[in-house]
């Protein structure tokens, strides 16, 4: 396995609740309860796990955007928590992230230019004055925005877009590691594959390794070589895609795979379904013992007394971590390597490439539209729509 | 809530005296070349052009596509809850046991909402009243709509509390949204929208916000409703996998329009239409170990400015010269199979 790139050891961020007038703690919210796991050099590694289990603590807390409760992270041979100054600048060249809201994670007042750039003003020494323009047109071309269209403002692209142009700004200092937290989740399926496309070709070509944060365990399968469950501030597996996929051991995990829908109806009814019940209790005050177990169903007494060790544990094979006192290996969802799409005639792998060297993904043509109403494979001349036009308005999902 | 008007009390559905609508064929409700358009500053645009589908009873019908493919704008139009203005609809039907509920009385019309048709909002939290007790305000349905007393209400709203699983559903009648959790707030929301016992139940992508786990419930009980009570059931959703789980039928929308309509196991065995194929193409399957995902190119167009001709043309690998001059009419291509596109037989046949 490639080297270690960062490792964190027991992190614990916890929340204070205050409550009356005096503002006294009375409280705290276990957001992250003792997480430890390693991210290695160009590897994806996935976090998934439901609503508010603390996934974008441990993003944030990861970037040092909040301070741990206690634990530790060493990056690259040094131990992050401990650094400050000029040391600490310079780690965070190396370590960035990008949000899952393209619609508020951008600053509105900004330029693409400003926003993609603002990483150079901060680490002045990566690229000398004069070069920046160009080192933000080379970011765009990347990531497959226009290059002519560094002066625009946010409000101006679409969501998937915006997506890119924060992953332009994400990659703009060659970090070694990229947090992603949902970065495809408020994106419609078809643009979702095409920012996806991106991640992966970013990741190849700059050797990046990805902490790809998502509730979605098929977008999580596709991407992810390591993967992490998360259940109420605590990691309860961690293994390679084929252990936790094919050889689950913990009930948790278990349960969430069998809830992924899958689209096929020829498996209605044919695929196990654990129903857990209920929803997932306050991380203010999480169940004793096993956190799972007020849902799980092989609970037993000793599950709500004492805490299972997350440790290496037989799944019929090599074995993998796993936190359960009766972990034991369930298949849930019968794999098959997908058989290779053969594209059409014309139908690169990302759907866009239409005819050679057109450029990747959704990138319009050279001067067409970038709402992508126009045939990339068309002269602009064809269509009466300008290139001045602007995308669509943001569509509110909550409409 | 819509149906908040006072009414004759009507007694429950299948338990003797009948609604005065009565399904011809099976057959409840027909959208017949539907036109929605919102009258902007921008312009006009054109969200639903030409739609057209038919829901019988027992059945489940999927209608997927894209954020702002005017699936919602569907859904409201069939409840009659579009402001008008800036909403206008220049032309079309929506037929409720043979009823045009577009040209119907207003009043009637009103008094379909919640014992004839009713619907499930996409978004649960903002649809519940944040000052009224739950409880209350699923009792609130009876008293209007049946003519309860407020004791005999507030028992029936228990005990649909209950039916949807809340747990110490009698303890928490008085309890306020907000000290629910998003997934017994979308229970809150079904048992309302079942309370009155609706011929057609349209649920407005019930399960987007919620984790899977709870999502998985949800659509369980959505399921055995619908069972229970043979409800007509509209499932709007952009998840293909929702869909594959629990529809007998699918519509595929794409800038308003259906471009593809047919039994749920065609569909995704043989799409036969360019854009559902790229759809079911470019998700991930928890069940396939990872390969390039096959993305569509481009985005759905504006809906101020929809490309002339077949309005996927822009983003479609199939296109040819025709497709940017001529809208292809959703036809049947099989008996109960519909596409709109020139080339379906080729799609069908790759
Ligand atoms: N600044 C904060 N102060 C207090 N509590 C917080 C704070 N940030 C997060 N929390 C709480 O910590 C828990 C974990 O939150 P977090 O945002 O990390 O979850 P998540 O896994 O990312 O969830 P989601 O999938 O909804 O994004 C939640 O209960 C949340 O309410
Ligand atoms: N009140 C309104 N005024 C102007 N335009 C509107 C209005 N309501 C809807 N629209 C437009 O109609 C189109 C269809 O919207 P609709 O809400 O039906 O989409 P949807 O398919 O439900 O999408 P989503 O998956 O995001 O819910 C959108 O372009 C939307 O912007
Ligand atoms: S330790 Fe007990 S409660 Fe926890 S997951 Fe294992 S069986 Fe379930
Ligand atoms: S009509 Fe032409 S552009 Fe439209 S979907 Fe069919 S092949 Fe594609
Ligand atoms: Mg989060
Ligand atoms: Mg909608």
């Amino acid at each position: 396995m490639p080297e270690v790139i960062l490792r964190a050891t027991d992190l614990v961020k916890h929340y204070p609740i205050k409550a009356g007038v005096l503002r006294h703690t009375v409280g705290h919210v276990k957001a992250v309860d003792g997480v430890s796991f390693d991210l290695h050099k160009g590897e994806t590694l996935g976090i998934v796990g439901e609503s508010g289990c603390g996934k974008s603590t441990l993003g944030r807390v990861l970037m040092r955007l909040e301070e741990p409760t206690s634990g530790s992270v060493d990056f690259d041979g040094v131990d992050m928590f401990q650094q400050s100054g000029s040391a600490m600048r310079r780690l965070r060249r190396d370590i960035q992230i990008i949000f899952q809201d393209p619609y508020t994670s951008l600053n509105p007042r900004k330029t693409v230019g400003d926003i993609i750039g603002e990483p150079f003003e901060i680490h002045r020494e990566v690229v000398p004055k004069g070069g920046r323009k160009k080192a933000v047109q080379d970011l765009l071309d990347v990531v497959g925005l226009n290059p002519e269209h560094i002066n625009r403002y946010p409000h101006q692209f679409s969501g998937g877009q915006r997506q890119r142009i924060g992953i332009a700004r994400g990659i703009a200092l060659r970090p070694k590691v990229l947090i992603c937290d949902e970065p495809v989740s408020a994106l419609d399926v078809s643009v979702q594959a095409q920012v996806v496309n991106l991640l992966e070709r970013l990741q190849r070509e700059m050797g990046l390794a990805y902490l790809f944060i998502a509730h979605d365990l098929s977008v999580v399968r596709h991407i992810s070589d390591r993967v992490g469950v998360m259940y109420l501030g605590k990691m309860v597996e961690l293994g390679t895609e084929d252990e936790v996929y094919q050889r689950p051991t913990h009930p948790y995990t278990q349960a969430l795979l069998s809830a992924v829908p899958v689209p096929d109806p020829t498996l209605r009814g044919k695929r196990e379904q654990i129903v857990l019940s209920g929803d997932v209790p306050s991380p203010a005050n999480p169940p004793s013992g096993c956190r799972f177990h007020t849902r799980c169903f092989k609970a037993q007494d000793v599950c709500s007394v004492e805490e299972p060790e997350f440790v290496q544990r037989p799944d019929g094979a090599g074995g993998h971590r796993s936190a359960c006192h009766f972990a034991e290996v369930r298949q849930i969802v019968p794999t098959s390597d997908i058989p290779t799409r053969e594209p059409d005639e014309g139908r690169g792998s990302d759907g866009a490439r239409i005819g050679a060297g057109a450029p990747p993904e959704d990138v319009p043509a050279p001067g067409v539209d970038e709402r992508g109403v126009i045939d990339p494979t068309r002269p602009a001349a064809d269509y009466q729509i300008g290139h001045d036009d602007v995308a669509p308005e943001p569509r509110d999902r909550q409409s | 809530m819509s149906a908040t008007t006072v009414d004759t009390p009507q007694e429950k559905r299948g338990s003797g005296s009948k609604s005065k609508y009565v399904p011809q064929d099976g057959c409840l409700l027909e959208v017949d070349d539907l036109y929605v358009e919102f009258h902007t500053e921008e312009g006009v645009a054109k969200a639903i052009n030409g739609v057209s589908f038919d829901l019988s009873q027992g059945e489940t019908l999927a209608i997927l596509g894209e954020s702002g493919s005017g699936k919602s704008v569907t859904a409201q139009a069939i409840m009659g809850i579009l402001d008008m203005p800036p909403a206008k609809i220049p032309s079309g039907q929506v037929r409720y046991c043979g009823r045009d509920l577009l040209t119907m009385d207003p009043n009637e019309r009103r008094h379909t909402r919640g014992p004839e048709i009713s619907m499930i909002f996409q978004d649960a939290l903002s649809a519940l009243n944040p000052v009224f007790p739950v409880g209350w305000q699923i009792a609130e349905m009876f008293r209007q709509h049946r003519g309860m007393n407020k004791s005999d209400a507030l028992e029936r709203a228990v005990g649909l509390m209950e039916r949807v699983s809340i747990p110490a559903a009698r303890e928490r009648v008085k309890a306020y949204p907000h000290q629910f959790s998003g997934g017994m707030r979308q229970r809150i929301m079904i048992a309302m929208a079942i309370a009155l016992d609706p011929a057609v139940l349209i649920a407005d992508e019930p399960t987007t916000a919620l984790d899977v786990t709870v999502q998985a419930q949800i659509m369980q009980l959505l399921a055995d409703l619908q069972q229970e009570r043979q409800m007509g059931l509209i499932l709007i959703t952009h998840d293909l996998g929702v869909v594959a789980d629990v529809a007998d039928r699918a519509c595929v929308m794409y800038a308003g329009r259906l471009v593809e309509k047919s039994e749920i196991l065609d569909l995704y065995a043989a799409p036969a239409h360019p854009y559902t194929r790229g759809l079911i193409d470019s998700i991930p399957r928890v069940d396939q170990k990872g390969q390039t995902l096959a993305a569509i190119g481009g985005l759905p167009p504006n809906l101020t400015r929809i490309p002339p001709g077949c309005p996927f043309h822009p983003r479609c690998y199939l296109a040819r010269d025709i497709c940017s001059g001529e809208r292809p009419e959703l036809r049947e291509l099989v008996p109960g199979r519909f596409a709109a596109c020139h080339f379906s037989e080729e799609v069908l046949g790759a």
